[in-house]
């Protein structure tokens, strides 16, 4: 029983510090995109105006639930909750600290491509049962592209499992601690893995410039359109969520995840975490939404032969390459 | 002792779904309601307009192909993932054998992209 209770009280403290961060990385991109456009972002609620994504949480909590009468009223309420559990739940197996994971799976980085990949149902569900042109549009163009993305990901995401002969993501972290990170060494493999990890993360989170299921200069909000209130509110958070996720993902497969000197693991983790995020909102308020079928020709034609390139050449590395 | 992985990840997705879930409760009892129903506030979303037609129709969706290379990639990427696991053990042999079931796929890739598969059609 008491192992039980240890899992569960790591369990609420991660699930409860993933959505206290997401409130805090949507102030700090709102300022950084302020700042980028020589606005001052959010000033007036609390210091730095660090207050006001708590200040829109409770507005939305707040505002009446209009569920339009044609929608499929199930899938319709159902969607937000499932897209917020599918988002949260990704971070289960982020390595926060040498031994310390929320959950310590033997085949970790399955487990998160897998729920990855089914984090595009609930959109779709959004998209489909709101039975509005908008939103179904946002879903097709959602499956669209993370089925595409999905394979680049899948792809750049088997250089580490390669290299380290590993799928338990503490194992791939702790060898990375003890030898070099995988961005570094082999930077040949490990660096395009990384790029390639970073743009497919990047469309899988439906985060500009691959945002086309929102698209909100044609599409209005895409899946979002009919949703008011708590559950517009739960689609926000799981996309911030599933952003900040990836990161620290990302952080931990190539940059050595809690790896650093002096401070302990959770603080690097964390400045890694940070630091990706705000290149992912660089880009974001930097470059223009790409088309549909420019997403998926970059996709097909460009990432997918690069990753097995990788593949290869990771598989290559440990066939010929000196041994560790 | 920590407890089995299986179970952690059982209570840790009980824990995820139960947040959202008591977030949703949380607005259900704060949310303002409407004394009368309004006649237009839950009609679907077109701009303002009345809606025309209906949204659920059969239309084209022009990535079937891309739906297919995804499963073909997939499911290339099960028979990767074992190998990936034991790459180093295996040693050139396992390499060369993944590198010809490779080959051929994307020589299939290539014939697609060719024949003008892998555009927007």
């Amino acid at each position: 029983m008491n192992e039980h209770l240890r899992a569960l009280l790591l369990a609420v403290v991660v699930v409860n510090t993933v959505l206290a961060l997401t409130t805090f990385a949507i102030w700090f991109e709102r300022k950084f995109a302020g700042r980028m456009q020589s606005r001052l972002g959010p000033t007036r609620v609390g210091p730095f105006g660090l207050l006001q994504p708590v200040a829109d949480a409770f507005k939305l909590m707040q505002k009446e639930s209009i569920r339009p009468r044609q929608a499929d009223r199930v899938l319709f309420e159902l969607a937000p909750l499932l897209g917020a559990t599918c988002a949260l739940g990704a971070a289960a197996v982020v390595p926060l600290a040498p031994g310390v994971a929320p959950a310590q799976l033997d085949l970790g980085l399955l487990f998160v491509l897998a729920i990855g990949a089914v984090t595009v149902l609930p959109i779709f569900i959004a998209g489909w049962s709101s039975n509005n042109k908008f939103a179904l549009l946002g879903g097709m163009r959602a499956i669209a592209q993370s089925i595409s993305y999905e394979v680049p990901l899948l792809l750049a995401a088997l250089v580490p499992i390669v290299l380290t002969g590993s799928m338990d993501l503490s194992e791939i972290v702790r060898q990375q601690a003890e030898g070099r990170w995988l961005a570094v060494w082999p930077f040949f493999l490990g660096l395009p893995a990384f790029a390639i990890f970073l743009l497919a993360m990047l469309a899988e989170s439906n985060r500009i410039p691959f945002d086309i299921p929102e698209a909100e200069s044609e599409l209005v909000a895409g899946v979002t359109t009919e949703y008011t209130g708590m559950k517009f509110a739960l689609f926000y958070l799981a996309e911030y969520a599933h952003t900040l996720i990836a990161s620290a993902l990302a952080a931990a497969l190539f940059l050595g995840g809690w790896d650093g000197p002096i401070a302990p693991g959770l603080h690097w983790l964390l400045l890694k975490t940070f630091v990706l995020f705000g290149f992912i909102y660089w880009v974001r308020w930097s470059l223009l939404r790409f088309r549909s079928d420019q997403l998926l020709s970059i996709c097909w034609r460009w990432l997918v032969p690069a990753g097995v390139a990788l593949v290869a050449g990771a598989g290559a590395w440990v066939a010929w390459g000196p041994t560790p | 002792m920590p407890s089995e992985p299986a179970t952690s990840l059982l209570i840790f997705l009980a824990v995820a779904q139960a947040t959202a879930a008591g977030m949703l409760v949380a607005a259900r009892l704060l949310r303002v309601r409407a004394r009368a129903p309004a006649r237009l506030k839950d009609t679907t979303y077109e701009c303002g307009e009345t809606a025309t037609g209906v949204t659920w129709v059969r239309f084209h969706a022009r990535y079937y192909v891309v739906a297919l290379f995804f499963v073909i990639f997939d499911l290339e990427a099960v028979f990767l993932l074992p190998w990936a696991l034991g790459a180093r053990d295996l040693g050139p042999g396992g390499f060369v054998a993944v590198a010809g079931f490779v080959g051929v796929l994307m020589l299939g890739w290539f014939w697609a992209l060719r024949k003008g598969s892998l555009r927007w059609q």
